[in-house]
This record gives C-alpha cells, structure tokens and sequence, in this order.
C-alpha cells in the first residue's frame, strides 16, 4: 500500500492531503505517526489536487511526517457470532481482555436503507411491565422509540428497566442486546454494565463504549458499528434485538464540531444542516423485514440541553423517530418514579401493536380515556393556583383528583415492578372509576359494561 | 424527448464531496441526467461553472474517485407516464421500489436502473378515435382499463397531431405503436414527460367544488376545494402524517398521489399494508387500485428526495389531463426543503434565511401553482389538489418554510401539540386554521347538502370564538363565575369539539363521516342550544340545563353507522326532559 507523506494542513479533526492519485470518497484511511502509532479516519471530500481525512482519534501526534496510507475500501465492521457478551471500544476493538472478533463477515457500516417493499408492518406488542409506556405510549417489534430526558433524570434506569423486562408476551425469546454508550462517563458506563453483568442480560448484549475521554469523532462511528451489529444479529441471524443508543447529544455535538471544523454553513444553532439526514441513517436502521425472522428495535437516549424539546436534537429525532418517551423533571422533584409526563410522550406504532389479538380489545380506547381524564386534570392545575379548589365544579374537581390518582397509582411503579398488560389495563380501570361514567366519552358502551369495575362486579357476584 | 439512451458526451470526476460531485470535459445542459462512475449511478446536473460541471448523484457516492467517467444521456429528469402507473409504490427517481427488491433484495443497493413502467406486460387497448379522424396534441386515441379506472391514452402534448392513419383495439406493451399518424408519426402509450416542466392545459379554472374527505372538521369548517391548495403545519407527534394518510383514504378524488418524502419507512410500510385492504367508500373497490405511492424514506438519497415532489406531481397532471380528480400529499415538504438546503450548502450557495436557499419561496410557489382545477387540452375537466404537510422545527410557524407556505397557499390547516397531547384528534387548532374557499363553495354547499348549512357552520364558529374568549375570563375567576346564560355557551362549545370535532381515525364508522352526518350532528348540537336558550329564559338553571342526560348519549351516534333512528330517539328524550324542566 501506497503511503503519502503530503500533508498539507492539520485543522481540529481533519487532516489535508495533496498530490495523491484518485482516492475514493469515504475510504478508510491509516495515518501511521512518527512514532508508529496507527490512526484511523475517513475520506470527506476528495479531489485531484486535495484529499480531505477526518480523523476518529485525536490528532496529537500527526504532523507533516506522517504517513498517510489509503485502504482503497469504505469502512467495514467485522462481525460474527462470537461477538455476544463481548464489550468492545467505540472504535469496534475489543477491551474486555478478550480474543479478537473472528469475522464471519466484514460489513459496510453506513449501511443501506431497507426498501420500504420489503418491509414488514411492525405489530408484535412488547411488554416492558412499564404503564405508561405498555398502557399508554405502547412499544412495537421494530419500532424505533427515543427516550427524551434532561441532565440530572434518571432516564437510565428507565433504559435498563426496559432492557430488563422487555418481553413479547406468549414468545420465550430474549431480546439480544446491542448497548452503544457515546461520550457518557465511566461511572454511567460502569452503572449499566454492573447491571447486565447482575441480571445475565451480558451473555446475551455486545457492548460498544466510547466514554467522556475517548475522542469525539469516534462518536460518530459508534452508533453505525452497533447497528451494523444488530443488523447482522437480527437480519443474518434471526435474533430479536433491542438498541440502545446512549447519549445522541453527543453524537450530534460531535457532528457539529466535524462541521464546524470544516467550516461548514451552520444550520439551526450551529448544527450542521445535512443533521437530519444524518441522524435518519442511524435511526431508520430499525424494522422487521418480509420473510426475515429477527428484528431491530431501537431505544435511543438523549437528553434536552435546557429542558427543552424544541432543541434541534429532540426536535430532529422526533421527526424521525416513531414517537417518544418524555422524561419530566417536575414528576421526577415529586418523587415518582418513572418520571414518565405521558402527555407529550407518544407511541406511533401504538395502534398496530394493541387491542384484539395483540393485548385487548378496550387497549385504545381506555389509553385515549386516560389521556383525555389525565389532561383535563393537568390544566385545572394551573386553575386552582389562581382561583383555589372551591371556585371548582363538581365535576372540575373530580378530574383534578383523578390527575393526581393518576400520577400516584398509574406513573409511579417500583424499579423491578413488572406489571403485565392486564394489570395495566385494570388498573386503569380502577382510576377510570372514580370519574362518572357519563363523562368517559372516549369509550363505548359496550366496552364499559364489560370491562368497568361497576359491572365486572356484578358479572362475578 | 426522443427514447435514445445513447452517450453523448463522456467526461471525468474531479471532485467528489457526498452527494455533489465535480466533473470536467463533460458538454451538458443544465438538468441533464448523468451516468457517474464506474457504476453507472444516476446523477442530474444542476450548476455550470466554466469547465466544472456539477452534479448531484441520486445515489450513495461512497468509494467513487476522481478520474472515474462521467457520461451524459442528454435528457433531463422524466417520469414514464402509460398503463402501469397505478397500485405502483416508486423511489423518489420513478423506480419500482417491487423491482428493486427483486433486483437487489432487501436493502436498496446502487447502481442498479429499473424503468417506471413495465415494458413487456400487455394492456388491452381500445380506440375510441378511427382511421380519417383529425387529433390534436392532448386527445384521447384510447382506453386501457388499468384497475377499475379507466387509463385514457392520449396524443402527446408537444406532438403536432394530425390525420389517423391506422389504429387498432388489440394487447400493445406501452413501446408498442398504438396509432399511426398521415404525416407517419407513430404513437406508443408511453409517455416521457420531464418532472421540471408543468404538463400544458388549455385553461385554469376557478374551483368551487369541495374536496369531500369525510372528515368534519376539514369538510365542515375549513373545507379545500377541488383544485385547491392546503398546507398542514405541525410539530412532531401532532398527527400530520395520521391526517394525511386519512385525506389520500378517503377523499373523493378519482386518483391519489401519495409522496412519502423524507419520512419514516415503517409509516410507508403501514401504507402499503393498509391500503389494499381498505375499501374506497365511492366504489367499493380497494383503495390501492386508483393510487400511486412514492416513498423516499428520510434515510434514502438526499437528492432523489429533492426529485420526488416533482415526481410525484407530474404523474398527477398526467392523471389531470385524462379529466380526472386528483388530490395529491406530500408529506413533508419541509424534508423537500431541507433537500434543497443541504444541497445548496455543498454547493457553497450564498444562504437565505435559516441556511435555506434563496430561491426556497421560488421553487415552493412553483411547485404549489401546478395545482388547479382546469380545462386539458383535450377539452376535459380534470383538477390537481395539493396538500403539503409541513413540519416546522420545534413547531415554530415562523420559520421559512412554513411562511413562504402560507403566501402560497389557501388552506391552512393548523396542528397543535396541546390537542394532540389530550388526544383530540384531528389535532387541527379551530381558531388558527382558515379556508379562503369558503365563498367559492358556498353555493354548492347550499344546493348540496342544505341551504342551513352555511348559516350553521357560522354559529358553530361563532360559539367556539366566544368560548375561546370565556375561557380567559374563566382562567382568571373559575367558571361559577359566569353569567348563567355564558355557562351554557362553554357547555355546548364542549359539545361541538368532542362530539363534532372530535373524530376517530381508527374507528371503523367514524373514520368517514358523510356530509349528510355532518350536518345532522351540527344541527342537533344546535338544537340543543336552541332548547337550552328556551329554558333559561323560561328559568331554568344552568345546572338543570347542562344536566340534561339524554345530550350525553350524542357522542355514540359518531360510531353508529346507520345513525338516524338512534338520533331521532335521543332528540325525542331531549326535548321531553327539556318539557320536563318547564311543568316542574
């Protein structure tokens, strides 16, 4: 292999190359330093007179006397089998102490987009023994679902929860688990590998960590390799697996940094403006293929610089993304765990994955009741800070009730709490009962006379 | 517009940086199709600069090097209009997303064309034009019954016309000559039009026809007219893509284009799945039959998301031009702009507002103007209708997109999280949205649904207004405060957002509600109000008035389909409690 000693300009992550012959557009690149250490990156731009190389490592240490070699191929991601249970570095190498990966195959890692053709409705519900996510903002096989959380939330406990008991009820399958950290610190690294190690969901998870220290641009290379894994779990192999992507705020400051390196024109507050079409080649790597048996679920994490959800991260991702689930820091000051605000938090794929012959029939229609109630009971809220309870209606006072029932018995539930759809389901009914039966308008007559507890009891007594 | 594919002109890649690329000594034209690389990959050129010329490549340009050929067709981007068109689920460039997968499985791989239409498949044709006859540029020569629509074979719109010489009914591949002309111009059913380019009629006409879509709050409120542009603004989550997907079912527009642009592939999925198992309500025949679905998920080219509006527009006028109704969704238009931005920024373009190119409000107005209801130049009365999803970011209505929108079209049908977030469905705000058709329609409104309707959609209007403005005070002071007479007004505002307003998309009934229901549901609304009035003046308390129980039995009607005589029922119980209220 050719190497070039032509570098002619260093600038934060990009190297400049001249005077070498045709090379292709995002090649993998080498850039061995003087004192043999080889670098990683990839071609950005490329042209007769100037190649420009993005590096994934840091640039300490390059200078004018490197060598920069090109592979002549794109990035590939060697995968096997063998990879289950191992814990690899956000560049794709090994750091568990372990052997290499033996490759049974090396993998593009931007991959290809499925043809929407060949793509299988998502629709097997899974339990994650969550209410307000099972009940009320459901998650499907193949869906792709964020969790939106804000510094300071315990938005990882929700993931582990999740990873923990998610489950297709009626299949005895476990998911597989394909766990990418991106610039989240050791302790939080450390945090959720105790808890795989504990629960034995490690044997069954390949771990990619590229921690706070670790460079930036690698950052934007991780989620691709874990995806590229999972595609080959689940497309090659026939597993069901489950992603979790953690923290994409940093994989997005990463790309802005890359941006403005290049000197780029900046879109919304300094985020480049391909930011969508980027983050879409990461999040639409999820789905079921026809005929295909296994599965990509994603669980995307990030965390709203501010709160605030108009943010370009959040407000990107949830264009892209089949709903989201919020993580609210007023629930979480009350105390409740999970601090899950189910009223901007949604599920898209909710309808395909409920009612008949997936959980039950009254699934739909008790979660828009729910919501509705839960809804009405918020507003009043601000209502009674101003004009007090008395100023109240009957019936105004019946929902603000209820939203607080709701918050206490509904959202809150214990971190290994594992309710069942019907327990959800029932006990929404519960709640549903305190509220006069004229005013559950979103549900009909039918469904109320078999499921509601005035009449279940009578059917039993 | 000749079928060659023959190379004209060969060149060679000097620079490649994502989807732009470089290339020198290659002789085009602006809007040429390019072949690029070794690989073949279809490119399109859209800027001139001295010996560069630059490209943009459909396809992933991963691994392509400078020095790798450039070849030029010589023709510009053009969709293949003929039998074929309909039940076909296309990329954003007219490929067969089916074909594609036979071609290449399940992942879209480059490199690889697949034509638009099927060139070895026989369609039935039959003349509805003989030998001797006279034809133009736009007749129809013949009919090919493509599902249950008929597809009409017309003469191409840049073509002279003249004598028939020779036409027979027989099975024809779209190449095949279908009609001979005097002057020896043969005719084929194929047709290739560019997407850039309106197809030509003779006369636009001003709409006064509504498009009916069986949904109250658009067909009651704010209705869109056949021909008519609507724009739906909204942030994520707010059910943009849930309303569209309801127009493209149920509207009665002859043929639906639906353009999947940028958006998710699991959404198109449930598209394709749903739609044909779905019955059209006109005639009873799968939705799918008189559709044409165009899906460029948000991960697949960039650049052949910027072409699939374009695509998908010209194939609705050559619909148009058959005498057909066609509505047209794009979802989302705001991903199309993006396309453009991210383009115009790799092609170093002095930005506009937010990063978006300059002539952003250019290609919106352009694109938006190729709606209408008009004459074809065959004399057919055929009509366009585009309603464009917008998702504004952070769902911010003043941002570019959303703006330069607005001045374009007639309809403004405004989402809003709050609605959505207690799950009132369709989430469109009442007060925010408008119709500037409503004149234009209210005559047909008048003749056909009933001449109360107009003076009924205004009182329903007019109590929402007001209780938007109660609810202030109500804020301030708890709704007791009220004057007895104003209490009333919030309860029958209640009624007409959950009861009419409200709608359930996935409710077998409910999902379409026909203009006759709409109006039976506004008018007993009304008649409760009227009843209500009644009694106050004659004492009755607001308590007494709102505590009617018969009134709570009027949201069920929304999921009875033969509704009448459980309506009849609930208003006869209505009227005996309110005589009820009186003698005590």
């Amino acid at each position: 292999m050719k190497e070039y000693r032509t570098v002619a300009q260093i600038a934060g992550p990009l190297v400049f190359v001249e005077k070498t012959e045709p090379v292709g557009y995002s090649e993998l690149v080498n850039i061995v330093t003087a004192d043999g250490t080889v670098k990683r990156g990839q071609v950005l731009d490329t042209s007769d007179d100037v190649v420009v190389v993005q590096v994934f490592e840091t640039t300490a240490g390059i200078g004018r006397d490197s060598g920069i070699r090109f592979t002549g191929e794109t990035i590939k991601m060697p995968v096997g089998k063998d990879m289950l249970g191992r814990i690899l570095s956000g560049g794709g190498k090994p750091i568990d102490g372990g052997p290499e990966i033996v490759p049974e195959k090396r993998l593009e890692i931007t991959g290809a987009a499925i043809n929407p053709y060949a793509r299988s409705s998502p629709e097997d519900f899974i339990q994650t023994g969550i209410s307000t996510i099972d009940g009320t903002n459901t998650l499907v096989r193949g869906q792709k679902l964020p969790i939106f959380s804000a510094s300071g939330l315990p938005h990882n406990d929700v993931a582990l929860q999740i990873a923990r008991q998610a489950k297709v009820p009626g299949s005895t399958e476990e998911f597989a688990v394909v766990f990418a950290a991106m610039g989240i610190t050791r302790e939080e690294a450390n945090y959720f590998m105790a808890d795989f190690e504990k629960t034995g969901a490690l044997e069954r998870s390949v771990v990619f960590l590229n921690l706070a220290d670790d460079p930036a641009v690698e950052r934007t290379i991780t989620p691709r390799l874990a995806l590229t894994t999972a595609e080959y779990l689940a497309f090659e192999l026939g597993y069901h697996v489950l992603v979790i992507l953690t923290d994409m705020t940093n994989y997005c400051e990463a790309l802005r940094q890359i941006g403005a390196a290049r000197e780029e024109v900046p879109g919304r507050r300094g985020y480049p403006g391909y930011m969508y079409t980027d983050l879409a080649g990461i999040y639409e790597r999820a789905g079921i293929i026809k005929g295909v048996k296994g599965s990509v679920t994603q669980i995307p994490i990030l965390t709203m610089p501010g709160d605030d959800i108009t943010h370009p991260i959040p407000d990107l991702t949830g264009y892209i993304t089949e709903g989201q689930i919020v993580v609210n820091r007023d629930l979480h000051r009350k105390g409740i765990y999970p601090p899950i605000n189910v009223l901007p938090s949604l599920s898209r794929l909710m309808n395909l994955g409920i009612g008949k012959g997936h959980t039950r029939e009254d699934h739909k229609k008790v979660s828009d009741q729910l919501y509705a109630a839960y809804a009405e009971g918020n507003d009043l809220r601000g209502l009674v800070a101003i004009v007090g309870k008395d100023a109240l209606s009957e019936r105004d006072r019946m929902f603000l009730e209820f939203a607080d029932l709701f918050e206490d018995r509904f959202v809150r539930q214990g971190l290994y709490e594992d309710r069942s759809i019907e327990e959800t389901l029932d006990l929404s009914w519960e709640l549903l009962a305190t509220l006069p039966e004229e005013q559950l308008v979103r549900i009909d007559r039918e469904l109320i006379q078999k499921y509601h507890p005035k009449y279940r009891k009578k059917a039993q007594g | 517009m000749e079928k060659s594919n023959e190379k004209r002109a060969q060149g060679a890649l000097k620079r490649i940086s994502g989807p732009v690329v470089t290339a020198v000594g290659l002789d085009a034209h602006m809007y040429d199709v390019v072949r690029v690389g070794n690989e073949e990959l279809m490119g399109e050129v859209i800027k001139i600069q001295g010996e560069n010329v630059i490209i943009q490549v459909y396809e992933d340009t991963a691994g392509i090097r400078p020095g790798e050929p450039v070849s030029n067709t010589g023709l510009s981007l053009a969709v293949e209009l003929g039998p074929g068109l309909l039940t076909s689920i296309y990329d954003g460039i007219q490929r067969p997303l089916e074909v594609l997968v036979d071609k290449m499985g399940n992942f879209i791989e480059r490199g690889v064309s697949a034509p638009g239409l099927s060139h070895e498949k026989k369609w039935g044709f039959v003349p509805t034009v003989k030998a001797g006859d006279e034809v133009k540029a736009g007749d129809v020569l013949g009919t090919v019954q493509e599902t249950n629509i008929v597809h009409k074979v017309m003469v191409p719109p840049r073509s002279k016309g003249g004598k028939v010489k020779k036409i027979a009914a027989g099975g024809f591949t779209v190449d095949e000559t279908v009609c001979t002309l005097e002057d020896g111009t043969e005719i084929a059913m194929l047709q290739r039009w560019p997407v850039r380019v309106p197809r030509p009629v003779k006369e636009k006409l001003n709409p006064d026809v509504p498009l009916i879509t069986g949904q109250r709050i658009l067909d009651g409120l704010f209705p869109i007219a056949k021909g008519g542009t609507a724009a739906i603004p909204g942030p994520f989550g707010s059910g943009k893509t849930v309303t569209q997907q309801q127009l493209a079912k149920w509207s009665d527009a002859e043929i639906v284009v639906y353009i999947g642009c940028g958006e998710r592939g699991n959404e198109m999925t449930e598209v394709l799945t749903e739609f044909p198992a779905l019955e059209d309500p006109q005639t009873g025949k799968p939705l799918m039959e008189r559709t044409v679905l165009i899906a460029n998920t948000s991960n697949m080219p960039v650049a052949a998301r910027e072409a699939s509006v374009y695509t998908g527009i010209t194939i609705a006028e050559y619909f148009r031009d058959m005498g057909y109704d066609v509505s047209l969704m794009a979802d989302s238009t705001s991903r199309w702009a993006e396309a453009m931005r991210e383009i115009s920024s790799r092609l170093e373009e002095m930005p506009g507002e937010e990063g978006y190119p300059a002539y952003l409000a250019a290609r919106l107005s352009e694109f938006y103007e190729r709606a209408g209801r008009v004459v074809s130049l065959n004399g057919e009365g055929g009509s366009v209708s585009v309603i464009g999803a917008v998702s504004p970011p952070g769902g911010d209505f003043s941002e570019p997109v959303t703006q330069n929108t607005l001045r374009i079209v007639k309809v403004f049908w405004a989402l809003d999280a709050k609605l959505s977030q207690r799950r009132h469905f369709p989430a469109i705000n009442w007060l925010n949205s408008y119709s500037l058709y409503l004149d234009s329609l209210s005559e047909w409104y008048d003749k056909e649904v009933s001449p109360e309707w107009n003076p009924l959609r205004a009182w329903a209007m007019g109590v929402l207004q007001k209780e938007a403005e109660l609810q202030e005070i109500v804020q301030l002071v708890g709704s007791d405060a009220l004057p007895d007479e104003e209490q009333v007004t919030i309860e029958v505002a209640r009624m007409i957002r959950e009861i009419f307003l409200q709608q359930n998309a996935y409710d077998a009934v409910d999902t379409f509600c026909p203009m006759s229901k709409q109006y039976a549901m506004m008018n007993a609304i009304k008649h409760y109000a009227d009843l209500a009035r009644t009694a106050q003046a004659g004492g009755a308390t607001p308590q007494q008035v709102i505590g009617v129980r018969s009134k709570n039995e009027l949201p069920q009607i929304k999921f009875i389909k033969d509704y009448e005589p459980e309506l009849e029922k609930i208003m006869k119980q209505m009227e005996s409690e309110f005589d009820a209220m009186r003698t005590v």
